[in-house]
């Protein structure tokens, strides 16, 4: 093949798969302007999950105004503690602050995990069972181009809720988000979603051959991962829970979410909110997040086109109720 | 000679489900399993560049998993086949990109696009510009009388206007190899008589073109088709133009009668001159239809006297030229349902 078909055979490629992502994309950027319930369902619904962790830390905030003004400043008297009750109360009262924000920040970003478990991982599942994973299959597009499209579109609409969210959160608990690099807050955001985004894709291979299990699947990853990757809380307290706490901490790392929210924690509120008890700094956590999308965009690639093979040998890609 | 497809002894053998007992090793199963089906048994045939050719068999008959294999969604067990001059195990994306696969009762799309905008995502995958496309998609949505829905939403559309919808996608990618999987399945006769007008005038006007149709409704075959597999069973019984089909049973004869339903058939393949005979029953009517593949007329006065030493009475005898299901019933002893 000479050079200049070889260049011509390449930008064909290209845009066919810019076409491909761009077609795949489409009904969820449309589909965020024309079922308008999301407004109801995927705004107001998430807030009011938020609202719960943001009255609990409010009320811890109180007893513990509540104990200095009675002479108590944690586990010491407040005549031997550094400023006295004025002081602590302050801190009190600043550490409630800190995790009314980390609460609504970790809220608004559950509209991506949720949109990862159900609109990614399963997504190729619900293409089999109406009928469009054997003609997504048999088109000539790259299944990267198919999954990119998937997580473009998703993201998309993930994040039109997730701002809605985060406005409400602010506007309704009153956050203030102290941003001191937006670059980096830019730059951490993006390879969040985009590792995010990546780890769907290799779900989303997987439950092509899981069928109906991967439902039981998805639902099962909700509510661990909330924990596990502190969206209600930092995660970096379990690192002060002997035992289990350090084990768990890490353990969520894997899921990209645990190490992004803190990243854009640190950055939106401040290296020493929480008494500094961080996972790693912002770079590291870059560097790391930076990794795991690598990572898992490779692993999803040759996840796919090992399992299409194997869904094509065994008979399950068409197949319905398989 | 430039074969669009072509096989070589392809076998396609799915494996059983696994019984209960298998997959958990309990020693309590009331779930039996069941062992591999050969879908397809040494499958060998082509079709020419520029064809309109025709899978014909009953259901279960194999055209499906054919189909499938050549459209690359299924890999064979063993054997080959070519599309377009590529192997559809090693050589892929060569060949989808010269495809498209429409299915009868095909529920692809998305629900809350248009008609238009969900044609158009499709051909995006084969990386159609969005000009050519859009204009591609007008054209045919004029062809097929869906221009009126354009603008509604897949989700309210009916099954026939689906239909429509699935049509369109298959031609707007301009292929040069299509394959029509039951295309008509359950649609109206104005809808389907669409579709067949369109499928032939695609074939003939255009160059480079071909088109492999499975159906079970022989009139399609028949009327659409340069050329017919009869396929049962994973096998190719006959290939050849419809009149060559029929002509292999031009000198026998065809008798079709309606009787009162008959418990008992067997003693038919008796009666010497019955070369083969099918049975069918239509519980609404509680009537039995058959059709006979006859050596002459000679048998028929014996079949009427075997029919009336049951008791039923023979409400109609016709005498018909033959079809192409009758040449299935001569093959293999029964029709199509």
């Amino acid at each position: 093949m000479s050079t200049a078909v070889r260049r011509a055979s390449f930008r064909h490629r290209i845009a066919l798969n810019l076409r491909a992502m761009k077609g795949r994309a489409y009904p969820r950027v449309v589909g965020a302007n024309r079922e308008l319930s999301w407004l109801v369902t995927e705004t107001l619904l998430p807030l009011l999950g938020i609202a719960a962790y943001v009255f609990i830390y409010q009320a811890m905030g109180q007893l513990a105004t509540a104990a200095a003004l009675a002479g108590q400043c944690g586990d010491v008297p407040c005549a031997e503690y550094i400023g006295g009750a004025d002081a602590y109360i302050a801190a009190a009262q600043a550490n409630t602050a800190d995790l009314v924000a980390a609460v609504v920040l970790g809220g608004t970003m559950v509209a991506f995990w949720l949109n990862v478990l159900w609109s990614m991982a399963s997504q190729l599942y619900w293409e089999k069972e109406i009928g469009n994973l054997q003609l997504y299959m048999m088109a000539p597009m790259s299944r990267m181009a198919l999954l990119g499209g998937m997580a473009i579109g998703g993201m998309f609409m993930t994040s039109v809720r997730a701002i809605a969210t985060l406005v409400l959160g602010v506007i309704v608990f009153g956050v203030v988000f102290q941003v001191a690099q937006p670059l980096m807050l830019l730059a951490v955001f993006f390879v969040t979603l985009i590792a995010l985004y990546g780890m769907g894709m290799l779900f989303a291979s997987l439950y092509l051959l899981w069928g109906r299990e991967a439902w039981n699947l998805s639902a099962l990853l909700e509510e661990p991962i909330f924990f596990s990757s502190g969206f209600y809380f930092p995660l970096g307290s379990l690192l002060r829970v002997p035992g289990w706490g350090p084990v768990v901490a890490f353990a969520g790392m894997l899921v990209p979410a645990a190490l992004g929210l803190d990243a854009l924690r640190q950055l939106t509120l401040s290296e020493t909110a929480f008494g500094g008890q961080w996972l790693f700094n912002v770079q590291v956590e870059l560097g790391l997040l930076l990794v795991l999308a690598a990572v898992l965009l490779v692993f999803a690639r040759f996840a796919l086109a090992y399992l299409e093979m194997l869904s094509k040998r065994e008979g399950k890609l068409t197949s319905r109720h398989q | 000679m430039a074969y669009a497809v072509e096989t070589r002894d392809l076998t396609r053998i799915f494996a059983g489900k696994k019984s209960r007992k298998q997959r958990k090793g309990s020693s309590a199963s009331d779930d039996e399993g069941t062992g591999p089906v050969t879908a397809l048994d040494g499958v060998t045939f082509n079709i020419r560049e520029g064809e309109l050719f025709g899978l014909l068999g009953p259901n279960g008959a194999g055209k499906t998993t054919l189909i499938k294999i050549l459209a690359t969604l299924l890999l064979p067990t063993s054997g080959q086949a070519f599309v377009a001059g590529h192997d559809v195990v090693k050589d892929v994306f060569p060949i989808r990109a010269q495809i498209n696969m429409v299915s009868g009762g095909e529920t692809s799309g998305y629900g809350l696009l248009t008609t238009r905008e969900n044609i158009w995502m499709f051909s995006q995958f084969y990386g159609v510009p969005s000009k050519v496309s859009k204009e591609r998609i007008d054209e045919l949505m004029h062809v097929f009388g869906l221009w009126e829905k354009r603008n509604t939403k897949v989700r309210m559309l009916s099954s026939g206007q689906r239909q429509k919808m699935n049509m369109i996608r298959g031609f707007v990618t301009d292929p040069s190899i299509l394959f029509l999987d039951e295309p008509t399945l359950g649609l109206d006769v104005n809808a389907a008589r669409i579709i067949r007008d369109y499928v032939k005038d695609w074939v003939r006007k255009r160059t480079g073109k071909t088109v492999l149709l499975t159906t079970h409704y022989m009139m399609e075959a028949d009327e659409m088709c340069d050329r017919i597999a009869i396929i049962d069973r994973g096998k190719i019984l006959a290939c050849d133009s419809p009149h060559n089909l029929k002509g292999m049973i031009r000198q026998d004869r065809t008798f079709r009668l309606e009787v009162d339903a008959l418990e008992e058939t067997s003693t038919f393949s008796g009666i010497r001159g019955v070369k083969n005979f099918s049975h069918k029953n239509d519980i609404a009517t509680n009537r039995s239809h058959l059709t006979f593949i006859l050596e002459d007329e000679g048998p028929v006065a014996d079949i009427l006297s075997a029919i009336m030493a049951q008791g039923a009475r023979v409400h109609s005898v016709q005498k018909t030229d033959p079809t192409l299901e009758d040449v299935f019933i001569s093959m293999v002893g029964r029709g199509f349902e």
